[in-house]
């Protein structure tokens, strides 16, 4: 194998479909015989359903069924859960899964009520007004602190008290070493909610074909097979008679990770109930409430330390907050809980939750999937504990960083993949030395920030550290196959929405196979194409399936050896292969073209010996036992405008190492699109709610994504410490910008303020100029 | 004509369409569904993100904020209209791919038809200057680095005769 491609900044293979309009979306399919479906939703967070009258809508011209809960028959029912908790002694766990369609009782905004299918979505959605539904309303419970206490109304009447689920993990014993802490510092965190708001919405096509028996499904899914095996599931049908594909995919970020999005699963089955194809695509509205959104945690937590800055142990009890439903499981708090740890030694750690339902849309997971909440709160309480210690905040961290030879590293905690938490490998010193040296922190706390403050200018800087884990099991698998035109196709089950798939794969690819990047088809996200797999989330597409692109690809290689071998006759060691073909070393003309040798592997006459397979061609699947750890440090240097509190970020500066780089422009793409939507999360992105469980902004007018104005220049560098986990020592990098963005952007703020001078701390996320205005007015009265 | 409905004659990237829409069809619905241009993409229906951008009379405009009939008698450029001889691609999109502009490409038709019509007007923009046209147009994936340095590489290429430098 050569490095000739991975490693290298190679441009992409998909942007040519893209940039000129040819990329089909699910939204760009058209079929002839297809009609269109529109969602009526409740406009209640919580109510009764008294009474639905679909007599109307069915009179109006163009409408072609209305389907409500009571027309799904068997079909109706809770989906299943899609992550099942933990093993962890001692864990509650109350199941309680959505539904295609709401029965008896709705329990957030925008839940599914009833689906209109007409000739077109315009009058879809006409109809939509003449569906009468009396609903009777309930009590709401909005608020995650007041829906966990007991006297709060119940989302599910057979939950006391909301109860999704308990989690106590315990590492050490806290209780022992508190009372010897030179420091205990305790705070109380809160993250509110906001949303990945992909640019494309979601979107189902479906084609039952009556002859064949077979369902097509095109959808906007993050995990296309996990939702082929759900849909032949619920619908009663062989896995082999459903084909899910997802096509380019535009965005996801974890919002379309869900399985068994109501909608995923009536616009299928009203495809085969009317014997047409059926299209529904998401409206930015509907998105808002009925898409999954995440954030939404309380944290009473507690850091002990030595008076050197010694982590002695951390105490955490927090609420989460898990919307009217919990079909994800765990995984949004079980990260939160583990993410806490940090890159630091924290030798003792109790940590308790208390999953809540609430009348809200569902949280699952989004981009950075619970660690925000979990940097957050371990990195802002050593920053208080820096300051009350009289230690500098770069130097706390130093400190207490898990030494380099101490890997792999064991946190004992069950982790979001089942395993023990365990880091696989690590440099965290140098990663903060070098972005220390980018910023040149240390001139500007001692020069440059005294000189700009005596200018009457609130500057301030911020330094955050943070590990992540990625690539997570089960496992992925790839099918690398070499064309009798020369061609390779690499096909593998892990869908793309924007990750580069098309290009690393065939990096990986190409370079074991002697043929360029461009000569390699990646075929991702088809079920008819590749049958097995899990999907892309949790910063898992290039270590998972990447491995496993990288096992077939050098099983390739060695058949197109053995073939060749036997073609030449000569021995395998004298073999060349690079340029599309395979030569005799020494003797370059004596050739033979990838394709033609193929061909030789695929004969028409003569016989395959028993025990090979015929063609150049390999599938192989990669499966880790346990996650790798990526690891990296932000900084940046900020100006608050004291009169409007628009924060301007004037140095942004990431250091990173997620091991082995297959393309460093695709992972600082991955890195700048993470930190622009953390800076949205601190700042400009917060879904409102009021008591009742109404969201207040929801329209992208009012609920802020960054815009290119408010996203500044970063500058990025890498440190390498392959990943023990897999043999290419690749680590994941997609969630690594977005998760340190919210203690980053509170300590920087709060530095230029000034604000621990009057004895406030900021502790929540997201802020807002309003929100800094009222803290910068607070001077705590102790001081 | 039926009544009620309307008869639309617009040219989209320089060919002639007639269509009978209904007034209320909006012109990005039109030009995906009517036209089959699915190029032009739809992320927000009310005129926030920009992705459904397209060239009015060499003006960049929200499809999605406009009616069909309105096109009637205007020209149309669209992103499919971008690319030269059926197949070079535009400076413009030669270097969103050198400069990795794009990610899930969602976003991207309606940046370029932003971006077009704002490098005709301004030929050697500066990095603000991008920063603020590029303000309408969102983008989840990018951070928008890499779509400035896109921009900033066409602005040079086409400065030197939109040969590749």
């Amino acid at each position: 194998m050569t490095n000739r491609y991975v490693g290298s900044p190679v441009k992409r293979n998909e942007d040519r479909a893209l940039l000129t309009g040819r990329g089909l979306f699910v939204d760009d399919i058209s079929l002839p015989d297809m009609v269109h479906a529109a969602v009526l939703r409740s406009p209640n967070a919580h109510a009764r359903i008294v009474r639905i009258d679909v007599s109307r809508a069915l009179e109006r011209d163009g409408v072609v069924a209305v389907i409500t809960a009571d027309d799904l028959g068997d079909f109706w029912q809770t989906v299943p859960l899609v992550v099942p908790p933990p093993p962890i002694d001692g864990l509650v766990f109350n199941k309680r899964t959505q539904v295609p369609l709401a029965k008896d009782k709705v329990r957030h905004v925008g839940e599914a009520v009833a689906l209109v299918v007409a000739e077109s979505r315009y009058v879809a959605e006409d109809a939509l007004n003449d569906i009468g539904v009396d609903y009777e309303p309930l009590p709401v419970a909005a608020d995650l602190e007041k829906a966990a206490a007991g006297d709060a109304p119940r989302v599910h009447d057979d939950v006391a008290g909301n109860v999704a689920a308990q989690v106590h993990q315990v590492k050490g014993d806290y209780g022992a070493v508190v009372g010897r802490a030179a420091k205990v510092v305790k705070r109380r965190f809160v993250y509110d909610h906001g949303m990945a708001q992909p640019m494309e919405t979601r979107g189902v096509v479906a084609q039952w074909d009556a002859k064949a028996e077979r369902l097509s499904v095109w959808a906007t899914t993050q995990a296309p097979t996990s939702l082929r095996n759900g849909l032949a599931d619920l619908l009663g049908l062989n896995p082999v008679q459903v084909r899910v594909i997802a096509p380019f995919v535009g965005g996801g970020f974890g919002a379309k990770l869900l399985m068994y999005y109501p909608e995923e699963l009536l616009v299928p089955w009203a495809a085969i109930k009317l014997g047409c194809s059926v299209k529904w695509i998401e409206d930015r509205g509907e998105h808002f409430l009925a898409t999954t959104q995440e954030r939404g945690q309380i944290h009473d937590a507690e850091i002990a330390l030595a008076a050197d800055g010694e982590i002695l142990g951390i105490k955490d009890v927090f609420l989460h907050d898990t919307g009217a439903y919990n079909p994800y499981g765990l995984t949004v708090p079980i990260n939160s809980q583990c993410q806490i740890l940090g890159p630091y030694v924290v030798p003792n750690y109790d940590s308790a939750f208390t999953a809540v339902f609430t009348n809200k849309p569902i949280v699952a997971p989004y981009r950075g999937a619970g660690r925000q909440h979990g940097v957050f709160v371990i990195e802002r309480l050593l920053d208080i504990a820096a300051r009350e210690l009289g230690i500098d905040r770069t130097e706390i961290r130093r400190r207490n960083f898990i030494p380099a030879d101490a890997f792999p590293f064991g946190n004992e905690i069950i982790f979001q993949d089942f395993a023990p938490l365990t880091y696989d490998s690590g440099n965290y010193a140098p990663i903060l030395d070098r972005l220390l040296e980018m910023i040149d922190y240390w001139r500007f706390v001692s020069e440059e920030q005294p000189r700009l403050r005596a200018e009457g200018k609130r500057v301030g800087i911020g330094v955050v550290c943070y590990i992540e884990g990625t690539g997570i099991g089960p496992y992925e698998g790839a099918k690398v196959q070499i064309q009798a035109n020369g061609r390779v196709c690499v096909t593998t089950g892990i869908g793309t929405q924007g990750q580069s798939h098309y290009t690393s794969f065939a990096q990986i690819a190409a370079d074991h196979l002697g043929v360029n990047v461009e000569d390699v088809d990646v075929i991702t996200g088809d079920t008819d194409q590749f049958y097995w797999g899990a999907g892309t989330f949790a910063s898992r597409g290039a270590v998972v399936a990447g491995n496993a692109v990288n096992e077939a690809a050098e099983a390739v290689h060695q058949k197109i050896l053995s073939v060749a071998a036997e073609h030449f006759g000569c021995g395998e060691d004298k073999l060349v292969v690079e340029d599309r073909q395979v030569s005799v070393a020494g003797d370059p003309g004596n050739a033979i073209g990838l394709g033609d040798l193929a061909r030789k592997a695929n004969p028409m006459r003569g016989a395959v010996q028993p025990g090979i397979e015929p063609g150049l061609e390999a599938t192989r699947y990669f499966g880790p036992e346990s996650g790798t750890t990526a690891s990296g440090a932000h900084a940046m240097i900020v100006e608050v405008d004291p009169e409007t509190m628009m924060v301007d970020i004037k140095n942004y500066v990431v250091v990173h190492d997620c091991g082995t780089v297959i393309n460093p422009l695709v992972v600082e793409g991955q890195i700048h699109g993470g930190v622009a939507q953390g800076i949205g999360n601190a700042f400009f992105e917060q879904l409102l709610f009021d008591d009742q469980g109404q969201l207040l902004n929801a329209t992208l007018v009012d609920y802020l994504i960054p815009t290119s104005l408010d996203i500044p220049h970063m500058t990025l560098d890498h440190t390498v410490t392959p990943s023990a986990t897999n043999r290419m020592g690749i680590k994941g990098v997609g969630e690594a910008g977005a998760i340190p963005v919210g203690p980053l952007f509170a300590q920087a703020v709060e530095d230029a303020l000034e604000l621990p001078s009057r004895g406030v701390d900021i502790l929540e996320i997201p802020l807002s100029p309003n929100r800094l205005w009222e803290l910068n007015q607070t001077t705590r009265p102790d001081h | 004509m039926i009544e009620g409905l309307f008869t639309v004659t617009t040219s989209v990237n320089g060919s002639p369409y007639t269509r009978v829409v209904e007034p209320r069809l909006l012109l990005s619905d039109f030009l995906r569904h009517e036209l089959g241009l699915t190029g032009t993409h739809v992320g927000c229906e009310h005129g926030v993100c920009g992705a459904c951008t397209i060239l009015f009379d060499g003006l960049p405009m929200r499809s999605c904020l406009m009616f069909a009939p309105q096109a009637h008698g205007h020209e149309i450029v669209t992103v499919e209209g971008l690319v030269a001889d059926g197949d070079r691609l535009h400076p413009l999109q030669e270097a969103f791919r050198d400069a990795h502009g794009l990610q899930c490409g969602f976003c991207t038709p309606g940046i370029l038809m932003t971006m077009k019509a704002f490098l005709d007007e301004h030929p050697s923009p500066s990095e603000a200057e991008i920063r603020e046209a590029l303000s309408g147009n969102l983008c989840r994936c990018t951070g928008y680095q890499h779509i400035v340095e896109a921009v900033t590489l066409a602005a040079t290429r086409i400065a030197g005769g939109g040969r590749k430098s």
